[in-house]
This record gives structure tokens, sequence and C-alpha cells, in this order.
């Protein structure tokens, strides 16, 4: 569980943040939501400690995390995969080394046991024969599942993804969302994701905080979401007219159930 | 920001390169990559300029010391000094600036852009000496090497040229650079070579670890690397001769 209170963050005097509180739950996809350049990315980089917001606090199961020192901080950093929105991936290095990287530095495992590993986490993200191919050679959707192996190599308790499906056709899309919603289950992972994409909200959102002018606007899940009247927050998702009409219908649904 | 700001940045940048590395083959593996990178990438470049600054000494004093009555011999002798006090250390650093230093820059701008610098970051790498301690170790160690070789080669190249065009006899050129052996001299040449290799190195990674912006800022940061590392070698080069000579 994180739990982040009173998060300031502004740049120069652009005040991008304005005070959130939140709590993102175990075993859940915890998501984070708003339209481009609200925010997201400075949030969770803030919970991350990639930035440093002017004020608040993040607690990682109960310990503080922005007081902590260096070498505290790399201790909880070890416990924490993420997932860029561009990858990141090391381009200098093949799908194997990029994955193996975290085990090479912070393990003392043998080169076998290592790769052992890497082609779990590989089989676990559905990808095979690819260990000795570069980044630049394999298609998007692939590179995505590779920053995804490479995040939860280590087994961790806190996994990052920074719009997971950016740049993605609908179905890969949907496939990665799966995937992690797999992951985060399975190993009971406590999963925060940024994300604009509305496939995503209604399919994988057991917990949505919708972020609007640097301040919480809303949070609940992917079923509440439909019954809000929340002016701000069904402008921003049901704005096509597709989407509109698919949230109408549902509710007229849920009144004749009631009925 | 003011200079004062980079200086100081840029002095926390190179303190934060002492730590305990997560685990030193690591680094090794890293500084080994680098010094092929830096050794064998900048060898071609620095082995033909180098040839033809000999070449062209040799040609000017020769024709300099024509219808003098100083012997020919000492066209090898002083362009087998200038070779090692000046030209190699200064001349092959000035062309790494451009070439390793913009290298360098672009290489961590973009890994700085891609979040690839974050990623690592969130792993818990201590990123700064992970990827700026073995850029610097290897330059420390190339280029010295890279500079020996310049020296020698535009020497070499001296000779050829002497030879060609008939000012000087290739047994005259010999002991010119064979007399007067100067330990001193080639002290001062691997000291500059360190010293500049140092400034270079660590200067363009400074500017492309902390490039942000896109795509754009890349080249900025790496045409910056370039300016300021050149500046700064010649510099050096000014205060080593005053402090030395
Ligand atoms: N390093 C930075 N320096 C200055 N401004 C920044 C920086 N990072 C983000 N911002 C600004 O913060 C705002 C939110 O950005 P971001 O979190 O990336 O939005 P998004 O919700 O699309 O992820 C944007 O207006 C952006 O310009
Ligand atoms: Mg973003």
């Amino acid at each position: 569980m994180i739990e982040i209170s009173n998060i300031h963050k502004s740049f120069g005097k652009q005040q991008v943040l304005k005070g959130i509180d939140s709590v993102f739950h175990k075993g859940k996809t915890n998501l984070i939501i708003g339209k481009s350049g609200s925010g997201k990315t400075v949030l969770i980089k803030c919970i991350v400690g990639l930035l440093r917001p002017e004020q608040g606090s993040v607690k990682y199961d109960g310990q503080e995390f922005l007081t902590m020192t260096v070498n505290e901080k790399k201790e909880i950093r070890k416990q924490i995969g993420m997932l860029f929105q561009g990858n990141a991936l090391f381009d200098s290095m093949t799908v194997e080394e990029n994955i193996r990287f975290p085990l090479d530095m912070f393990t003392k495992q043998s080169m076998s046991e290592k790769v052992d590993r890497v082609n779990e986490v590989l089989a676990k993200v559905q990808l095979k024969d690819t260990n000795h191919k570069f980044p630049s050679e394999i298609s998007g959707g692939m590179q995505k599942r590779v920053g995804i192996a490479r995040a939860i190599v280590l087994n961790p308790k806190y996994l990052f993804c920074d719009e997971p499906n950016s740049g993605l056709d609908p179905k890969t899309a949907m496939l990665i969302d799966d995937l992690i919603r797999e992951i985060t289950q399975e190993y009971n992972i406590t999963t925060v994701i940024n994300t604009h994409d509305m496939n995503s909200v209604v399919r994988i959102g057991d917990n949505i905080l919708y972020l609007y002018q640097g301040e919480k606007n809303w949070q609940g899940d992917n079923e509440q979401l439909f019954y809000t009247d929340n002016q701000d927050l069904t402008d921003f998702i049901f704005a096509s007219e597709f989407l509109q009409e698919a949230k109408e219908f549902r509710l007229q649904n849920w009144k004749n159930r009631k009925a | 920001m003011g200079p004062f700001y980079h200086i100081g940045s840029y002095i926390y940048m190179l303190k934060a390169l002492f730590v305990r590395p997560e685990r030193i083959s690591m680094y090794w593996k890293e500084t080994f990559r680098q010094m092929v990178d830096i050794g064998v990438g900048s060898l071609l470049i620095v082995a033909i300029i180098s040839f033809f600054i000999g070449a062209v000494s040799t040609v000017q004093f020769a024709y300099n010391l024509q219808d003098s009555l100083i012997p020919m011999m000492y066209v090898g002798y002083v362009v087998k000094e200038s070779m090692i006090l000046e030209f190699a250390p200064t001349i092959s650093c000035l062309i790494l600036a451009g070439k390793v230093g913009s290298n360098i820059s672009s290489e961590l701008g973009s890994m700085r852009l891609s979040e690839q610098i974050d990623a690592l970051e969130i792993m818990g790498v201590y990123t700064k000496a992970y990827l700026i301690g073995p850029k610097i170790l290897a330059a420390i160690t190339m280029i010295p090497l890279l500079v020996i070789i310049s020296a020698a080669i535009g020497i070499y190249g001296g000779m050829i040229a002497g030879i060609l065009s008939g000012y000087v006899l290739r047994t005259d050129y010999i002991q010119g650079v064979l007399s007067f052996f100067d330990a001193f001299g080639v002290f001062v040449m691997l000291l500059k070579s360190v010293t500049f290799g140092f400034l270079l190195t660590s200067i363009s990674c400074y500017q492309g670890y902390n490039a942000y912006g896109g795509a754009l800022e890349i080249g900025k940061a790496s045409t910056r690397a370039v300016v300021i590392s050149s500046i700064m070698v010649l510099f050096a080069d000014y205060i080593l001769a005053w402090i030395l000579l």
C-alpha cells in the first residue's frame, strides 16, 4: 500500500500539483487519470522520488519515503519496478541484457540462474525468441513487454507504469493492460498506472484517481465512474458521442434492473 | 542560471562519483566498453591528423632553415619537441573534445530524454557514478595512449614529408629525433593528456547528463560540450605551461 498526502509540486511559477492525497492499494491496479499535461507523470515521479515535491508525504507500507537517506531510498527502490512511457530500454543492450541488468547489478546469482530468471519473466510477458535482439529491432508492443519484464524481474512490491499503452494499437493496448493486471494480482503488487486511455479506465480501473487542474477531483472505481454526477469527470471520460451513448445505455440498464 | 550555478553543480557531480559501487564488475565492464569506444574509436582520426601536423611542421621548419647554417638534423629535433610538448597533447585533445565530447554528451543526453537515466535511478543505481565514472576513467587511461601514438605518428609523418620534399635526409632526421632525449617533456605530455582527457570527458558528461527538453536540446548540449571543453583544454594548456615550463 502506498499513501500520499498533500503533494505539492511546481516548476517556477507553474503549480502542477496543488496538494494531492490518495491511497494506492495492494493487489490492485490503481489508475491516475487526467488529460495530457495534467501532471500524471509529475505525480508518479514525485512518488518514486525522481522529482522532489515541495511539500507532502509519501509512505510505502507505512514508511515515510521523502525524508529517507540516500541509502534507505535505495533499499525501497529495489522493491520498485517502473515501466516508462517511452520504455526506457537501454539501447546498447539486447533484450536479455536489459532484463538481466537489475540481476547483474543487485544479485550475486550465477549466469545460468540469471538467464533462467530472464526466460521465466519473458515467458510471463509472452515473449519468446527475442533474447538476442536489440530494442530497436522489435515492435512497440514487444518493447513494452520487455519493459514490463525488466520492471518485474526483481519481484517488486510496487509497480509504476507511465502510460503503458501509449503508441499501441487498441488490441495490443488491451493485452498489455491485461498483462499488467494479471501480474498485479498474481504477485500481489501495489500497481500505479498513469493513463488517459478510456479503455483501460473501464477495463482495469480498480481504484481511479482523477487529476484536474492540479487537484484530486474525484476518486472511485470503474463502476462508480458510470454513476457519478461529477461534471468535469464525465466530460473527460465520456468525451466522445460513442462513449456518451455507451454510458447512457448502461445507466438505462441499471435503472431497468432496479425497477 | 549563471556560471556559478554550473560550476557548483559540476563539482557536485564530481563528488557524486565517489561512492561504493553496487557491483564493481559492472563498473569494470562499462569502463572497458568505454575504453574501446574512446581508444579504438578515435585512433584513426588522431593518426591522420597527427601525420599531417608532423608533415606540415617539417616542411615549414625546413623551409625556414634553407640557406641557413643550421644543420638539417635540427628539423627532426624540433618536430619531435613540438609534437611532444604541444601538438600531440593539445591538438589531439582538441580533436577529441570534438569527437569524444559530442559523442558522450549526445549519448547521455539521449539517455536522459528517453528516461533511461530515470530507469537506472529507479532501480537504485548510482547513476552519476555508473554512467560518468567509467567514461572519465576510460578517458584518462586511453587518451594518454592516443597522445603517445599521436606523437609517434607525427614524428614519422615529419620524416616522410622531409624525404618527399627533398629538404631533409632520412638519416639526418632520425639523428635529430634521437638526440637530446628529454624525459621531462614526455612527462609534461602525459600530464597534459590526463588533464585534458579528464576535462573534456567530465565537461561533456555534465552537459549530456543535465540535458532536458527535446531532441533539439541534445544538439545544443553537445555543441556546448564541444565549445566549453575546447576552451577549457586550451586554458588548462596555458596554466600548465605557466606552472611547468
Ligand atoms: N521538468 C519539468 N520542468 C518544467 N515543467 C515541467 C517539467 N516536467 C513537467 N512539467 C510541466 O508539468 C505539467 C504536467 O506534465 P506531465 O506530468 O508530464 O503531464 P501528463 O499528465 O501528460 O503526464 C506540464 O505542463 C509540463 O509542462
Ligand atoms: Mg505523462
